[in-house]
């Protein structure tokens, strides 16, 4: 396997000198390990056996009459151990982690769902294990706090800059370089230098290529359309990247609005005021103010809140190839209590900003054309949110 | 000639080696900047480092990141460094090298960065977040100037060392610690050789930066490299007495 640290302009590897010859030995290990026999048994067998995939394609019955277009179904990541994608990518990177003999694992997390996910595989292979969460985050999020906690790992609480996930990503890569010997870096999203984002593409493809022969199987043709919800972008990239040759599959990542993009207050990589930059290694799209400083993103999801998107997100925007899109916080409370009212299904709030650019589109469209939408992860995580944005005290 | 270059032949033919404190520009403010810069001169600093801060500095420590925030809650914009740069070479030609993120010279705009610099007297460029493997990024903008890129060496840099010296310009800037910047008490048992290294493999000066902050530490080093780079020490300094000129520069010649 050859991979190019760049996407177009996008990615590469901006990152200290120390961090150099770090990233090539990981480079090397990640091709030479994970496409052998070896590593691929492995990941197969957590994959089944403590995740439980294949997770489901599920025919959105309900809903799809409700809206009265096109078939909707939604791939059920929210159904994976510990509730979401994130712990595809965890897997295999822990995996990788021990054949390279590294007895610590770091992590960055925000709402908390990589770091649990992380925390969760340092327990299943015996690896010492922090997370790194900003101090903002770690009072919205205490439930996954705690859990990190039961599960053995130390939450850092990061206090520099905003305390919020881009923050707790610096800190991350700082103690990195500092401890690369003996650490892996455990990385959450399809962002950070080369190689990562395409490592965790690697790592998460697994949800579009199930997904693909899944449709197949079913309907024995492959969807019209394709949605998944873009924060960093790492269960979007795994969805979309088995379609990607499939030309006529048109594939739509949902950034978060926030409170509209017009107000600024918002997680779009991909909104007017974005531009390129550097952040946590890589070249990307991101939320600058006219000096270039990096802003702080705003979405009532926590999972979108981060001030870019993935390299290859980037590309695949300025080729042309994926069509993004924002949804409101609003819109996407919606789409969430309409999953929970039509299908006895709480997603992600996350996962609810895709599912809500699906339904403004499903009506306009044929009753024959097949939309899918990437459930990336289950909604209990985001109940207290929720009750809040209701006015609802519990 | 650049001017740091004029001074590393001086301090050569003076035996002596060149002392470089770092700097957060707009911190506490613009004009203070460029008073420290004259009182470090008059402390015996041979070349001043000033550091532009950036919401998100990866490769430094707590003490310089605080100064980034102080500087950019201040209001401080990136085009401030240059009129700081304009006023200092009103009065003094000591060596200036800014350090700088990458992604604000992105966001600056590259020619018009590099341009600015070269019109207001800056003589060589320190980008933490840019390898040897992104140097075509800066390299096509800075052909046929006299602005510098002072190359960023590491303890795990190893095999890369004669690749990375190779057309060094101005000062080779070597890492002593893993991770980021900021006071040390103790070094890493590989930095001796590892500069030793450095020297062997080229001929342009080689300074040790990150984590120095005493007398103790300028003097060992100085038996190895050609000069010693000083941040946080000084920062904290500046912070800890309010900014007063006069503490920050009797810290400074202390260091000498």
């Amino acid at each position: 396997m050859e991979f190019n640290k760049d996407f177009g302009v996008f990615g590469g590897q901006f990152v200290p000198e120390t961090l150099m010859n770090v990233l090539k030995v990981l480079e090397k290990e990640f091709k030479e390990y994970c496409y052998s026999d070896e590593f691929k048994r492995d990941y197969m067998y957590y994959m089944k056996q403590y995740v439980g995939r294949p997770s489901v394609l599920y025919y959105a019955e309900r809903l799809t009459k409700a809206l009265g277009g096109a078939k909707i179904y939604l791939k059920r990541e929210d159904l994976n151990h510990t509730g979401a994608h994130k712990i595809n990518n965890a897997i295999a990177q822990a995996l990788l982690a021990k054949k390279m003999g590294k007895t610590k694992v770091i992590a960055e997390t925000g709402a908390g769902q990589h770091g649990v996910a992380t925390a969760t595989v340092a327990a299943l292979f015996d690896m010492e294990c922090r997370v790194f969460m900003g101090v903002e985050d770690i009072e919205r999020q205490k439930l996954n706090v705690f859990r990190m906690e039961l599960l053995g790992a130390k939450v850092v609480p990061v206090t520099s800059g905003t305390g919020t996930l881009k923050d707790a990503t610096n800190e991350a890569i700082r103690t990195w370089v500092a401890e690369a010997e003996d650490t892996f870096y455990i990385l959450g999203s399809a962002v950070g230098p080369h190689p990562y984002p395409t490592m965790v593409r690697e790592f998460q493809k697994i949800i579009g290529q199930e997904t693909r022969k899944q449709m197949l199987e079913m309907e024995g043709r492959l969807p019209n359309k394709v949605y998944a919800c873009v924060g960093g972008g790492s269960n979007s990239i795994g969805m979309f990247y088995p379609f990607i040759e499939d030309k006529d599959v048109e594939l739509i990542g949902v950034e978060a609005a926030g409170h509209g993009i017009e107000t600024g207050e918002h997680a779009s990589g991909f909104a007017p005021d974005a531009r390129i930059g550097v952040l946590h290694g890589m070249k990307t799209y991101l939320l600058q103010d006219d000096d270039g400083q990096i802003k702080t993103a705003y979405s009532i999801s926590a999972g979108l809140d981060y001030p870019g998107v993935g390299p290859e997100h980037a590309y695949l925007h300025d080729i042309g190839r994926v069509k993004y899109t924002s949804i409101k916080d609003d819109e996407s409370i919606d789409a969430f209590r309409t999953l929970c009212k039509y299908e006895g299904i709480m997603p992600a709030i996350e996962s609810s900003h895709a599912l809500a650019e699906a339904m403004k589109d499903a009506p306009n469209m044929d009753k024959d054309d097949i939309i899918v939408v990437c459930l990336s992860g289950r909604g209990d995580k985001d109940v207290n949110t929720v009750a809040k944005y209701l006015g609802k005290e519990i | 000639m650049n001017r740091i270059d004029e001074k590393f032949a001086q301090l050569k033919a003076e035996g002596k080696k060149a002392l470089i404190p770092y700097i957060c520009s707009g911190d506490p403010d613009c004009g203070s900047t460029e008073r420290l810069v004259y009182a470090l001169e008059e402390a015996g600093a041979d070349i001043i480092e000033l550091g532009v801060p950036f919401s998100d500095p990866l490769a430094d420590g707590p003490v310089i990141q605080a100064a980034s925030v102080r500087s950019l809650s201040g209001g401080f914009k990136i085009r401030f460094v240059f009129d700081i740069v304009r006023s200092v070479r009103k009065k003094s030609q000591i060596p200036l090298a800014i350090m700088i993120y990458y992604s604000s010279i992105l966001g600056y705009g590259k020619e018009k960065f590099v341009k600015e610099c070269i019109d207001s007297g800056v003589d060589g460029l320190i980008i933490p977040d840019l390898p040897y493997e992104e140097y075509d990024e800066m390299l096509p903008v800075l052909e046929g100037t006299e602005l510098y890129m002072i190359p960023l060496i590491a303890l795990t840099s190893n095999d890369r060392i004669p690749m990375l010296v190779k057309n060094a310009k101005g000062f080779i800037y070597c890492v002593s610690s893993l991770g980021v910047t900021g006071e040390r008490k103790e070094f890493d048992s590989r930095v001796d050789s590892f500069v030793a290294r450095v020297k062997e493999c080229t001929d342009t000066p080689a300074c040790i930066g990150f984590g120095i902050s005493r007398k103790e530490d300028t003097e060992r080093f100085g038996k190895i490299a050609d000069g010693c780079i000083v941040g946080s020490a000084i920062i904290r300094r500046i912070n800890e007495t309010g900014c007063d000129i006069e503490k920050v520069k009797e810290f400074v010649k202390g260091l000498k």
